[in-house]
């Protein structure tokens, strides 16, 4: 196996777009562990961090879709280059979603603040921190998959990701137990309910990416597919 | 070397190659190369100069016999008929599989002559015929509205990109069934390119296209299967939109990807 191209000019350009969705993903990956800190700490001042990041990510999205055309016009691409350009785009498209849902988070936790909402309350903020946790956990796999272009980390992602989904149908149970004993949390749980569906929707974001690494390597389109079948194709030994 | 048949499926085969083995003297050119070229689709060789691409279009309508010491050994198979052993006359052959070469080669004559040349050796036609062959040849090869006020002018009064039209409406006016191109494009700039290409595509509706190109992305453009060939091995011959997208070869995807070297 050959890993060069001819032309190290089309190599550094896309090791140079692959470390620049890498660097991304980190500055994401960071805006949402920071926006969890921001709710459980009530730190009004984190989350306005997390916003300010966000438009340092959504600028970096456009940037590498301006590259990613340029390479595509210049080098017409084939195969797994192709297939690796593809993923690059929709893999952004997914981070920059979860920027947003960072940002997300980040705006609830002040208006948490503004209403006067604090600790005191005893909310169930660290439930919701355990399952910020796995969903950050689930994009630094990804992420770590997508560098060194790993089928069998991609596919312990799309294993872990019901484990998340579980995690937020329990909290969805305990928040309403809260509701309903104590009806002066129920605005700030519908809150957490929104904050609780954010981190799962990071871990679906993971999820994406995870797949989109299984495309670039096999050439196999394993969206909506079960896990079986995706294991399936990540044992498939052709190439 | 997988050596079975490869099969487009779903398509009916126009020239079909059964282990086809081809020496320049001592040189083995063309190793076992087994494959079907479908009809009326434009079916494409690609590879690194010296994979056996120009050899096996040579082949096709054994224009090699025109050298001694180079001989195939094998069967290529023209709508089930052997055409390496058929007993039909050579020229009768190369009226059925036309070819347009490299560099376009008009002959020292008009327009209208360098297309009435050919077709007079095999067609008695009266004038008024002739002049309705000439033109719906040059009107098939996207060259009429260019060249009808000049005629009787010499074929190489023409442009390069003219020049190749010409040949290609020369080789379609004796109504072959196959049109074998070999690197049609590669002396012609990038307009003469597209319109050869948008002919190529015309074309197919009629005959079976096989075309040589080193131009990788000419392939793409312009084939509905490619074949990959190296070192006189056919690699790997699939539809191009897979061949290119998903190869089944880590060969194949090294020499599309330009990681061959």
């Amino acid at each position: 196996m050959n890993d060069k191209h001819l032309s190290t000019q089309f190599d550094a350009e896309l090791s140079g777009i692959s470390n620049r969705v890498l660097e991304m993903g980190g500055l994401v990956e960071s805006q949402v562990a920071q926006s969890v800190y921001a709710l459980t700490q009530f730190s009004g001042e984190t989350a306005t961090q997390v916003l300010r990041a966000e438009e340092r990510v959504n600028a970096m999205e456009v940037e590498i879709d301006r590259d990613l055309s340029a390479i595509i016009a210049r080098r017409q691409p084939t195969a797994r280059d192709l297939r690796l350009l593809i993923a690059i785009s929709k893999t952004i498209a997914n981070l920059e979603r979860v920027g947003d849902e960072a940002a997300r988070i980040a705006r609830t936790v002040q208006r948490l603040i503004n209403t006067g909402v604090s600790s005191r309350m005893r909310l169930p903020v660290a439930d919701l921190s355990f399952e910020a946790d796995l969903a950050i956990a689930q994009l630094r796999k990804a992420l770590d998959a997508f560098a060194r272009l790993d089928t069998a980390h991609a596919l312990e992602v799309l294993r872990a990701d019901d484990q998340i989904d579980r995690e937020f149908d329990g909290l969805m149970r305990k928040l309403i137990t809260y509701m309903m004993e104590d009806p002066r949390t129920i605005s700030a749980s519908i809150d957490l309910i929104f904050v609780a569906k954010a981190i799962e929707r990071v871990g679906d974001h993971a999820k994406n990416l995870a797949e989109a690494i299984i495309y670039v390597v096999k050439g196999t389109d394993v969206r909506h597919t079960s896990v079986e079948a995706v294991a399936e194709a990540v044992a498939d030994t052709v190439l | 070397m997988d050596t079975r048949v490869q099969v487009a499926a779903g398509e009916s085969p126009k020239l079909s190659v059964r282990d086809l083995n081809f020496y320049y003297g001592g040189f083995h050119a063309l190793k076992k190369i087994n494959l079907e070229i479908p009809e009326r689709k434009v079916t494409a060789f690609i590879g690194p100069s010296g994979c056996g691409k120009s050899t096996l279009l040579r082949v096709f309508n054994r224009m090699f016999e025109l050298y001694p010491e180079q001989r195939a050994e094998g069967a290529v198979l023209l709508d089930g008929e052997d055409i390496l052993t058929s007993k039909l006359d050579i020229s009768l052959i190369r009226a059925k599989i036309g070819m347009v070469f490299q560099k376009p080669t008009p002959f020292p004559m008009s327009i209208y002559e360098n297309i009435a040349f050919g077709v007079r050796l095999f067609e008695a036609l009266p004038r008024a015929e002739m002049d309705e062959r000439v033109e719906w040849a040059l009107k098939k090869a996207a060259l009429w509205n260019e060249a009808r006020d000049k005629l009787s002018q010499s074929g190489s009064s023409l442009s390069g990109g003219q020049q190749q039209r010409l040949c290609i409406a020369r080789g379609i006016a004796i109504k072959p069934e196959v049109l074998l191109l070999d690197e049609p494009c590669s002396a012609l700039d990038p307009i003469s390119t597209g319109k050869i290409e948008e002919l190529i595509h015309e074309l197919k509706s009629d005959y079976t296209v096989v075309i040589v190109t080193h131009n990788m992305q000419q392939a793409a453009r312009c084939s509905d299967y490619t074949a990959y060939m190296y070192l006189g091995d056919l690699v790997e011959f699939g539809p191009t939109a897979e061949l290119f997208m998903k190869p089944k070869k880590r060969d194949t995807e090294d020499y599309i990807t330009g990681r061959f070297g």
